[in-house]
């Protein structure tokens, strides 16, 4: 089937609204040359005396910071060090705490000789990310795919047979440890969204007070508690000697709460398609559930496209929480790293490198949002 | 199933003193009407007279709150099952045409055949192909509502409503949305179905049209049924005073 071309997007709707306005000035303001440089600036950077300030004190700020932090994280930088007096001694950032810790950082305490396995672990993880990201590939095979990556993926990070030593969860941690969370929170927390939007809206009166009491409560309390409470209440209620795992307790409770808020931007969506697309569904005959799956969450999920993605990056971020019930993922890595001594100064770097990867990701899924409302866009145009 | 099967009755659709609220607001007031099949019956009145009510509750969009609804032999009941029954026989053309605007054209006709009647996909298609074709637009198959005219917008959702090979078919006001060269277009269409026989209520203010194809003229108003006759009478000398005053005003221009 061929899409239609894009002819529009919101961005350029938006471009376009603000062309009056240009053009209002162009017919002040003295000809000037159309596409060069000092034409360009005059209209977008000092086209009136405020933005002329504006303009003006930005460049301030960035002659002010900029070369500093060039001269800081490159110049005079330490790239390569064994002994961290070397970074002491100089003035510019140590990036050889980096190269002596980015293991522990990246895979915190899971046993040193094996690292290769997380690490292919991730990279697997991500290549399955990159195929997914084609539409052109959306097809039956890539749950296969998904299935068999996931499997190897927990393979490879357990162990335990072929030949590999098993590896308890408690040793697991930094990135694969936050890119599990992250995954598995995802990936379940999305149907359970679905499944509490629609209950919200549900005519069922026990499965919308259900479903609003669920959500609410969830919502009323910090991801901390909900955190804190899987971790330390829900073995209270188990038998005796029934554990459940710490690393299963964090997802439980991420799950939960990411499915709590995502149903409210699934409800978002789904508040928006017009009464008319129920009422000729029902008129066709189609039942509740066909009604729904092929017709209105199709459109409803597409619109809420920029507040899911929106949850999924926050809640990327806020795996990080999973700190205060003593799991290692990234950030916990990065800080634990600067628990030997003679690093202990260079905590900015460390950060910096969690924070980048973390960015890294985020920046990814923003974009990808973005890409993926464009090309829904195409067809879906309503008249 | 139903109580009310009189197996092979003549009349399509029956309502017997039907009454609806909207909250204190009377919409349909003790309404009895029955449709012979093959018949056509066009309904008109000012808005707000329940007319689209009454439609809709035909098929069960809206349900009716006191009286007896049999649609093709199945009583319209609280249970589902009479609804879902009902609607198998039933298609309903709307106002705003309600294509599914994620789907092709093609896509549109097929789904319901596909899902709700179990039809094999390539039969859908042939069957959905050949409704294109009978309202004039083959060659839009596979392009998106979006990128279709109203009035060739409106035709897709009748040849959508036709896909299901209903009996009964329902006009809600079907050309009030589209702009004045289109409406043509689409009462073409819908005369070319009349001639073929189709049971239709059609809810509009399409005078010219509702003479040609109508054997039934409603007029309704404050939730009743005012007047009820066959074309040439309605036009020429209707009983009550309302529809004499509603018609000059509609044929006024």
């Amino acid at each position: 089937m061929s899409q239609p071309p894009v002819t529009q997007t919101p961005d350029e709707i938006f471009a376009r609204e603000e062309e009056p306005v240009d053009g209002l000035h162009k017919e002040e303001a003295p000809p000037r040359a159309r596409g060069s440089v000092l034409g360009w600036m005059q209209a977008n950077l000092f086209s009136s005396i405020p933005n002329t300030l504006v303009t003006i004190a930005c460049a301030a700020l960035l002659v002010i910071t900029v070369p500093p932090l060039i001269q800081w994280a490159f110049v005079e930088a330490v790239w390569s060090a064994a002994d961290p007096a070397q970074c002491r001694a100089a003035e510019g950032a140590c990036w050889a705490l980096i190269e002596q810790k980015h293991r522990f950082i990246l895979f915190g305490l899971y046993p040193f000789d094996e690292h290769w396995r997380p690490l292919l672990a991730v990279a697997l993880f991500v290549i399955a990310i990159a195929v997914s990201c084609f539409p052109g590939f959306w097809r039956p095979w890539l749950a296969v795919l998904w299935v068999c990556t996931l499997g190897i993926c927990a393979l490879l990070m357990w162990g335990g047979i072929l030949g590999l030593t098993f590896v308890e969860t408690e040793r697991w941690g930094g990135l694969p440890l936050t890119l599990i969370l992250a995954a598995v929170g995802i990936v379940c927390a999305f149907p359970i969204s679905i499944v509490l939007a629609l209950g919200r809206r549900s005519e069922m009166p026990a499965v919308r007070a259900l479903s609003v009491g669920f959500i609410e409560l969830i919502r009323g309390v910090p991801l901390i508690s909900v955190l804190f409470m899987a971790s330390v209440m829900v073995p209270l209620f188990l038998p005796e000697g029934v554990t459940v795992n710490k690393l299963l307790r964090a997802l439980i409770g991420i799950v939960l709460f990411t499915a709590a808020y995502l149903a409210e931007a699934v409800r978002g969506g789904l508040q928006s398609i017009p009464r008319g697309q129920f009422e000729a569904a029902d008129a066709l005959g189609l039942s509740y559930w066909q009604k729904t799956v092929l017709i209105i969450l199709p459109q409803a999920l597409k619109i809420a496209i920029p507040p899911i993605v929106n949850q999924f990056i926050s809640m990327f971020k806020d795996t990080s929480l999973v700190i205060i019930i003593g799991l290692f993922d990234l950030l916990t890595t990065a800080k634990t790293a600067l628990t030997d001594p003679p690093w202990r100064p260079f905590y900015v770097e460390s950060y910096l490198f969690a924070g980048l990867i973390y960015w890294a990701f985020s920046f990814f899924m923003s974009r990808y949002s973005l890409f993926l409302e464009r090309r829904l866009e195409a067809g879906a145009k309503r008249a | 199933m139903s109580e009310g099967s009189k197996p092979e009755t003549a009349s399509a659709i029956t309502l017997e003193h039907v009454h609806k609220w909207y909250g204190s607001f009377h919409v349909l007031n003790d309404i009895s009407l029955t449709v012979r099949r093959g018949e056509r019956v066009v309904i008109c009145g000012p808005s707000g007279s329940g007319k689209s009510t009454l439609i809709r509750c035909v098929n069960g969009l809206e349900r009716h709150e006191k009286g007896r609804l049999i649609v093709n032999a199945t009583e319209l009941t609280p249970d589902v099952r009479s609804v879902e029954r009902v609607r198998r026989d039933v298609g309903m053309v709307f106002q705003s045409f309600n294509l599914f605007p994620h789907l092709t054209v093609l896509e549109n006709l097929v789904l319901a055949p596909v899902w709700v009647k179990k039809m094999p996909k390539a039969e859908a298609q042939r069957i959905a192909l050949e409704y294109l074709g009978r309202v004039h637009i083959p060659e839009q198959a596979n392009k998106y509502p979006g990128q279709l005219s109203g009035g060739q917008q409106q035709r897709v959702a009748i040849a959508r409503a036709l896909c299901m090979q209903p009996q009964i078919m329902l006009f809600d006001e079907p050309t009030s949305a589209l702009d004045p060269e289109m409406i043509k277009e689409v009462l073409d269409v819908m005369v070319e179905l009349a001639e073929g026989g189709m049971t239709m209520i059609v809810v509009t203010h399409e005078m010219g049209f509702a003479r040609t194809v109508a054997n039934t003229m409603v007029f309704m108003d404050g939730g009743t049924i005012v007047e009820m006759a066959p074309p040439e009478t309605f036009f020429t000398a209707p009983n009550s005073e309302r529809t004499r005053k509603f018609l000059s005003q509609i044929l006024a221009h």
